[in-house]
């Protein structure tokens, strides 16, 4: 660590290892100047898991239902990629329905997802009545949720070649009322994040990240998009039922006509995004057709399938966060030879140091939580605690962001 | 910012054989239709000599800035493999092509040098080799750990599957004394 070379003028700070925002275990340390931050150094691996070493002793339907547990908020998106990864080293195709399911669910991930992030946004820059009017539409998509799957966070949706639940005619009515009440709060949320002077003098300019930053250092999702790059795993490749839809690729100028790459893009891209979201799902019911929902019923005879295998595939899903990809090596044995995962927080953690530079201490909670980081998906293995300097809470930090937001108030 | 050339699945593979010859081996192009109207997207694997490597990567630089998501390790017992997994032509509908580049590295020296140069976003993936499978990477610009925490003993690497592996660390439950 740097930190031995403190000169007169600046000084260190450690921040952590329970990150600022969305109280996730990250450990940051920054070199300030004044108010200024002037350099960032992230720690990672305090809960490092090792699931990938789990799975060595595991057959692909149990991997499954570990991936579910990689991440509790894309608790569908680690199971779709590892799904996709399979069937590819495997060949096996999944039924036309099941594709269109499949986005279903992701799809409905997605809004619940991206109306978390913004809740927690509101509430990192101290808007806590906007915190609770968020959640409030989340929660109607996590009861829609749990009436397509029984369950409102760990599904269990997925299955290697199609998926588990079926939509049956009897359930439109009650995802289209739910979809157009998700339509009639959109309106209504994107008039208080988009036209508040507040939040507007907060975000704006704040965390930026530009074009070439965000190509260089690989970012993926909505960070990547918010800054400029047209990518996006659903548009770009053609997967699950996402090459017959109408869907084209999102980026801030759509709304505003330009791209500054700040936290108020990031924020005006999941709100379009949500949007997207609501219409993939219409699409999808419109035009979904019949069938069978899985290749193979029998999981005795899928698994005796998959344990003939030899070879490697890669699955890869666009997660509310951005691109997850899965790599699988198979030997012929019953537990895969080889399995890696990457989440989406992983390559966004390297544009932080960009975003954060020359950034006011007040606003290191909004421009971390601006990425959406979700850091039980990219550690998976042990705990390690260092930090035994003087140390910012995230109370303290919490206090400082929200201090900040009253003074531009007056 | 930088030059952009697309080219079709084919093209690239020629792209690159053209340049390297048979230092390139077991080129495959795989390609795998979805949904009801069977849009398919391509995937090209292909295994490249250690001495061309940081070549390959730059050639490919040369044509388009690739978007490296991230890279997987497989101890293949004599060989250490590693394989990048980029991605080209994003951007467009339906365009992207998947590159997956191994190399593979003999484990009485496992070195391969970095590519955090030409592509910064590599860091954190190359960290995460060295210390989960013993590679060491040549000329990275930082060095340290990356998830695995600070006590955790040298020289052992969790996803060697040889005596430099875990097993040592392993505890069963049922022969833990209570």
């Amino acid at each position: 660590m740097k930190q031995i070379a403190t000169t007169k003028t600046t000084y260190h700070i450690p921040i952590g290892p329970i990150h600022p925002a969305l109280k996730e275990p990250v450990y940051f340390e920054f070199e300030i100047d004044g108010e200024r931050i002037i350099d960032v150094d992230v720690k990672l691996g305090h809960i490092h898991r090792a699931i990938e070493w789990a799975s060595r002793k595991r057959n692909p339907i149990q991997i499954l239902y570990m991936a579910e547990r990689v991440c509790g908020i894309c608790s569908y998106c680690h199971p779709a990629a590892f799904a996709l990864a399979v069937e590819d080293a495997a060949d096996i195709l999944a039924p036309e329905r099941a594709e269109y399911l499949r986005v279903i669910q992701g799809e409905l991930e997605r809004i619940c997802s991206h109306l978390l992030w913004a809740g927690v946004a509101a509430h990192e820059i101290g808007f806590d009545t906007v915190l609770y009017l968020t959640w409030q539409v989340r929660e109607r998509a996590l009861d829609l949720t749990e009436y397509l799957t029984g369950n409102r966070v760990t599904k269990a949706m997925m299955m290697i070649g199609g998926i588990r639940r079926d939509i049956t005619k009897d359930m439109l009515p009650i995802i289209q009322k739910d979809l157009q009440y998700f339509k009639d709060c959109y309106d209504k949320l994107g008039k208080v994040f988009l036209n508040d002077k507040t939040v507007r003098m907060r975000s704006q300019g704040a965390g930026i990240l530009t074009e070439e930053d965000a190509l260089k250092l690989c970012a993926v999702g909505p960070t990547t998009r918010a800054s400029g790059i047209k990518k996006d795993v659903r548009v770009d490749t053609s997967y699950f039922a996402y090459g017959d839809l109408d869907i084209e690729h999102i980026t801030p100028d759509k709304l505003t006509g330009e791209v500054n790459g700040d936290v108020y893009d990031r924020i005006i891209q999941r709100l379009l995004e949500i949007k997207q979201s609501i219409e993939l799902i219409e699409q999808c019911i419109d035009e979904m057709p019949s069938g069978d929902i899985v290749s193979e019923p029998k999981i005795a005879k899928l698994l005796a399938q998959l344990k003939k295998v030899t070879g490697e595939g890669v699955g890869r899903h666009e997660a509310p966060r951005g691109e997850v990809i899965h790599y699988v090596k198979f030997d012929g044995n019953d537990a895969p030879y080889t399995w890696k995962i990457r989440a989406p927080t992983y390559n966004n953690i390297l544009p932080w140091i960009p975003m954060l530079k020359g950034e006011q201490i007040a606003d290191i909670p909004i421009v971390a939580a601006s990425t959406d980081p979700c850091m039980s998906c990219t550690n998976r293995v042990g705990i390690v605690k260092d930090g035994n300097k003087y140390e910012l809470t995230k109370e303290q930090l919490h206090k400082m962001s929200v201090e900040k937001t009253r003074r531009l108030m007056k | 910012m930088t030059k952009e050339t697309r080219l079709t699945p084919e093209q690239l593979v020629k792209y690159f054989k053209d340049e390297f010859k048979t230092k390139i081996k077991d080129v495959q192009i795989k390609k795998r239709a979805a949904g009801k109207k069977k849009n398919e997207t391509a995937t090209i694997w292909m295994k490249v000599d250690k001495s061309v490597f940081k070549g390959v990567i730059k050639h490919l630089c040369d044509l388009q800035f690739p978007h490296l998501a991230v890279a997987s390790g497989n101890d293949l017992g004599k060989t250490i493999e590693l394989i990048y997994h980029f991605t080209v032509n994003f951007g467009k509908r339906m365009e992207e092509v998947n590159l997956h580049i191994s190399v593979e590295l003999p484990k009485s020296k496992p070195e391969i040098e970095t590519i955090c140069d030409w592509i910064p976003g590599a860091l954190i993936t190359e960290r995460e080799k060295m210390e989960m499978l013993g590679v060491k990477i040549i000329g990275i610009p930082d060095d340290r750990r990356c998830f695995l925490p600070d006590d955790f003993p040298e020289g052992v690497y969790p996803w060697r599957r040889d005596e430099a592996g875990p097993d040592k660390l392993y505890k069963n439950l049922h022969e833990v004394k209570k």
